[in-house]
């Protein structure tokens, strides 16, 4: 058994490799990401920045740049394997668990980059006082991690159509409600300043829905990935 | 014979709806809508369920009668998500005085709409007919997935208007003097057989066209 793991983790770390490397030749995701991040928090800030906002109104629109800035770049991981007529050597190089392990924790690293340059920009344009840390950072990971995992299989659909971009929207909002809603929830809590434990039912909740998703999305991968 | 059986029992709940005293007297006329409101939302998310159920099916068959009954479902489930939006809001209209609110039943309902309209925008953005009734029965299973969650969330969140012990108290015990009972159940039936009488019909059509076509 242990043997088997560890084969499962360096094939899973050569397909995240394989995306760091591509990415790295065109920077194409990384680079819609922040740029979507940095425009919208502009336009946030210009909109609404002068006016003395409630705390609810302020994470609720963290979370709202980070959806959509997710939505600009991260089915990029798939898409582009279909646009570059890559994708059937993959499918004979890797499995689809391991494949889309891979891209699930690629667009993870994208996604905290991306968080590690719009949050505080974030934090510091809308003079949000963040009192309770640990709790701030656990949603936010867990939020991440939630984004993340369910547009990953959402971006695998996405890839085999023939609209690709603009259809991850539509199909990722009503499956990502729950989620984005719980974490603008747990902003709030943190930003008020409650202590940790008011918010862990926030943090349950988020915790079990990545299980949930990532199980269901791990089941479903291979008969979208096969088609 | 079930058919003028159903004629009957939807006869029945026409006409006792308007003529017996309104449901919730606080309420007044307008309650009557209770009777056709219920059961439609009802079979909005019933016919979620069976779409569901036959995308499972399809993916474990790849038997292509299984995406028609599945598509099937979901057309007649966003029609009566539809007329369940339509009719809520009118009464939302009169008892609460906005057509819109932001109810979480709304919400829920609302979530429900986009959920279809979503199934239906990647139907129509594949070509294929293998490729789109697998990767429309993935999108299925994943969005009943997520349901439970927005159960879960949407009270959290939103303030309900909604009578939440009207019908169902909290110890899951019928709320409802027998004489609503008497015709609310027969309209719930009435709507389910309604549903599947529809649904058996639009399979029907579709794998007509579908020889037709090839």
């Amino acid at each position: 058994m242990p043997n088997r793991f560890s084969d499962w983790v360096t094939k899973i770390i050569t397909v995240f490799k394989k995306e760091i490397k591509s990415e790295f030749r065109t920077r194409y995701a990384f680079n819609s990401l922040v740029m979507f991040a940095v425009v919208t928090l502009t336009v946030l800030s210009l909109a609404v920045g002068q006016f003395a906002l409630t705390d609810s109104v302020k994470s609720a629109l963290l979370w709202v740049v980070l959806f959509f800035s997710s939505m600009s770049g991260l089915a990029q991981v798939f898409i582009k394997e279909e646009e570059r007529k890559t994708a059937s050597i993959l499918k004979l190089s890797a499995l689809p668990y391991h494949i889309f392990l891979g891209k699930f924790f690629f667009n993870l690293i994208l996604l905290f980059i991306l968080e590690i340059i719009t949050v505080p920009l974030f934090l510091i344009l809308f003079e949000v006082r963040v009192q309770t840390w640990d709790l701030f950072l656990a949603v936010l990971f867990l939020g991440s991690v939630g984004l993340a995992s369910t547009t990953t299989i959402i971006a695998a659909i996405v890839s085999k159509t023939d609209l690709k971009g603009t259809l991850l929207t539509i199909l990722s909002f009503p499956l990502l409600l729950p989620v984005l809603g719980i974490s603008i929830q747990g902003t709030k809590v943190a930003v008020t300043g409650a202590p940790f434990y008011s918010g862990f039912a926030e943090v349950k909740f988020l915790f079990s829905y990545i299980v949930v998703m990532l199980t269901a999305s791990l089941l479903l991968f291979e008969t979208v990935w096969m088609e | 014979m079930w058919k003028i059986l159903l004629f009957l029992l939807m006869s029945y709940v026409i006409v006792s709806a308007y003529l017996n005293p309104a449901p919730q007297q606080s309420l007044g006329e307008i309650s009557r809508i209770f009777y056709f409101h219920v059961p439609v939302a009802w079979v909005s998310v019933l016919a979620f369920l069976v779409s569901m159920f036959n995308a499972v099916r399809y993916l474990k068959t790849r038997d292509w009668h299984y995406d028609i009954k599945s598509s099937s479902a979901a057309q007649i489930g966003l029609l009566f998500a539809f007329l369940a939006t339509v009719s809520g809001s009118i009464w939302a209209s009169v008892s609460w005085g906005s057509y819109w609110n932001w109810d979480p039943r709304q919400v829920s309902i609302f979530i429900l709409l986009l959920i279809y309209g979503a199934y239906f925008a990647l139907r129509s953005a594949i070509m294929e007919n293998e490729k789109k009734a697998t990767l429309s029965a993935v999108y299925s299973i994943l969005s009943f997935i997520a349901v439970p969650f927005l159960i879960f969330v949407i009270p959290r969140v939103f303030e309900s208007l909604h009578p939440a012990t009207s019908v169902v108290d909290e110890n899951l015990k019928i709320q409802m003097s027998p004489k609503v009972s008497l015709i609310f159940f027969p309209a719930l039936i009435g709507f389910t057989i309604l549903f599947f009488w529809i649904w058996n019909l639009q399979v029907k059509i579709f794998a007509l066209k579908l020889k037709k076509g090839g």
